[in-house]
């Protein structure tokens, strides 16, 4: 039980997927103006991230990996260079299907997080948890600590970032460094501070 | 075949016009990993460079016979069999990087340049054009990140492509590296500075304020005290 919790403190503070790994900088940077749309778009993180990481677990261990096809009787064939293809289109399902079913029993949810869904499938994040777990070797139960963590601590990161760019459009910056630059420095001095939980251990 | 005037301003734009780092805000995620080395930035430099040209020809090709609605897995099997092929040809030539790159080379599949450039530029031109404007953004991606990756490396660890340049006090030198370049917050921070370096020399792209302060009436008129 501690390593899971030991993992999931990692995961969201010192492998920090955002401010350490720079992962989903795009949309960090892009979604992170105002704090509401941060909010959304990070718990959409987090329940994708929470389905994707063990459904690629389940696909990469039973079905890619060298000898993973013993129990259908194929012997001695590895699949492994088609997982980055199988991860990316194991998202992009999962990221429709539950567009689709967000849509029908959900409505109000959907409403809030639909126009974030589709952007999570281009969202290195996402991708960089599946790669991480395959290259880790993780097995099922990590990789789904694994996931919850890495999307919450982006949740966190995002959320944390718009609410310091609220406070920034006050501010008088100086004119080349306006926008994107000031937000850069900003994620930089961000990225300092997550650097002190560094070597955290439970 | 030859190059056209045209044809040279795609790919010359996104150098510094257009940059898809510093203006058009797309690829940041791996700029910022893969710089703490000059070797890494170069080899990641170069991948990305030929997938999004080889895609953006790839997907130019297709774009009259794709339904608009599929066309977005059509781009992503088009990328990812190429990144692939990157990941598989880095594995056999460059073991030793491909593991520093670790998943960053998987990741071009979820670049934005690659996605933007398909969506913003393949799917509207014929191959060559599309081909070059891949070339040009691959290189506009490039410059910043051998910039960073220059800075990083000569500054943090008094080296350039692993070879001493500035000596180490440790090693009876002179030089005092600076631990914070290896760091990951440095790589934002000098993306930052690069970005406000360009937009003082181009000041076209800067951006308009939120708010801006409004100078008091007493200041204009000379009546401050």
């Amino acid at each position: 039980m501690e390593a899971y919790i030991n993992l999931f403190i990692k995961s969201v503070f010192i492998e920090n997927m955002a401010l350490s790994f720079f992962l989903g900088m795009c949309t960090f940077i892009a979604v992170s103006k105002k704090i509401e749309t941060a909010v959304g778009l990070g718990i959409a993180v987090v329940i994708v991230q929470t389905l994707t990481v063990p459904a690629n677990n389940l696909i990469y261990t039973y079905l890619l990996k060298e000898d993973a096809l013993t129990w259908a009787g194929i012997q001695g064939v590895d699949l492994s260079f088609i997982a980055l293809m199988a991860c990316i289109g194991v998202i992009a399902a999962i990221v429709q299907i539950l567009e689709m079913v967000l849509d029908r029993f959900f409505p109000a949810l959907y409403n809030a997080l639909g126009i974030f869904l589709p952007l999570i499938t281009v969202n290195c994040a996402i991708l960089a948890g599946s790669l991480f777990m395959i290259e880790r070797d993780y097995n099922f139960k990590e990789s789904v600590v694994y996931g919850i963590g890495s999307g919450f601590g982006w949740a966190l990161a995002i959320t944390a970032m718009a609410g310091v760019r609220e406070k920034l459009k006050y501010s008088d910056v100086p004119p080349g460094l306006r926008g994107l630059g000031i937000t850069f420095i900003t994620a930089g001095l961000m990225a300092l501070g997550f650097m002190a939980f560094s070597g955290i251990q439970l | 075949m030859e190059l056209t005037d045209e044809n040279k301003k795609v790919l010359v734009e996104p150098l510094v016009e257009n940059n898809p780092i510093t203006l058009q805000v797309l690829g940041i995620c791996s700029a910022l990993a893969v710089t703490s080395q000059l070797s890494t930035a170069l080899i990641m430099s170069l991948a990305l460079t030929t997938v999004t040209a080889f895609s953006s020809a790839g997907i130019a090709f297709i774009r009259n016979h794709v339904p608009s609605s599929i066309r977005i897995i059509a781009q992503m099997v088009i990328i990812a069999s190429l990144v692939i092929v990157v990941d598989q040809l880095l594995k056999a030539f460059a073991y030793e990087i491909s593991k520093q790159l670790s998943v960053f080379v998987g990741l071009i599949i979820t670049n934005c340049i690659v996605m933007g450039r398909a969506e913003a530029y393949a799917m509207k031109n014929p191959p060559w054009e599309s081909f070059l404007d891949g070339i040009g953004n691959g290189l506009g991606y490039s410059l910043i990140l051998v910039t960073v990756a220059v800075i990083r490396e000569l500054f943090g660890s008094g080296k350039l492509l692993g070879i001493d340049v500035f000596p180490l006090i440790k090693d009876g030198g002179w030089y005092v590296p600076n631990g914070l370049l290896l760091l990951p917050p440095s790589a934002f921070f000098l993306i930052g500075l690069i970005i406000w370096a360009v937009r003082t020399w181009k000041p076209k792209q800067v951006e308009k304020a939120d708010f801006s302060i409004q100078p008091a009436h007493g200041v204009v008129h000379g009546e401050a005290h």
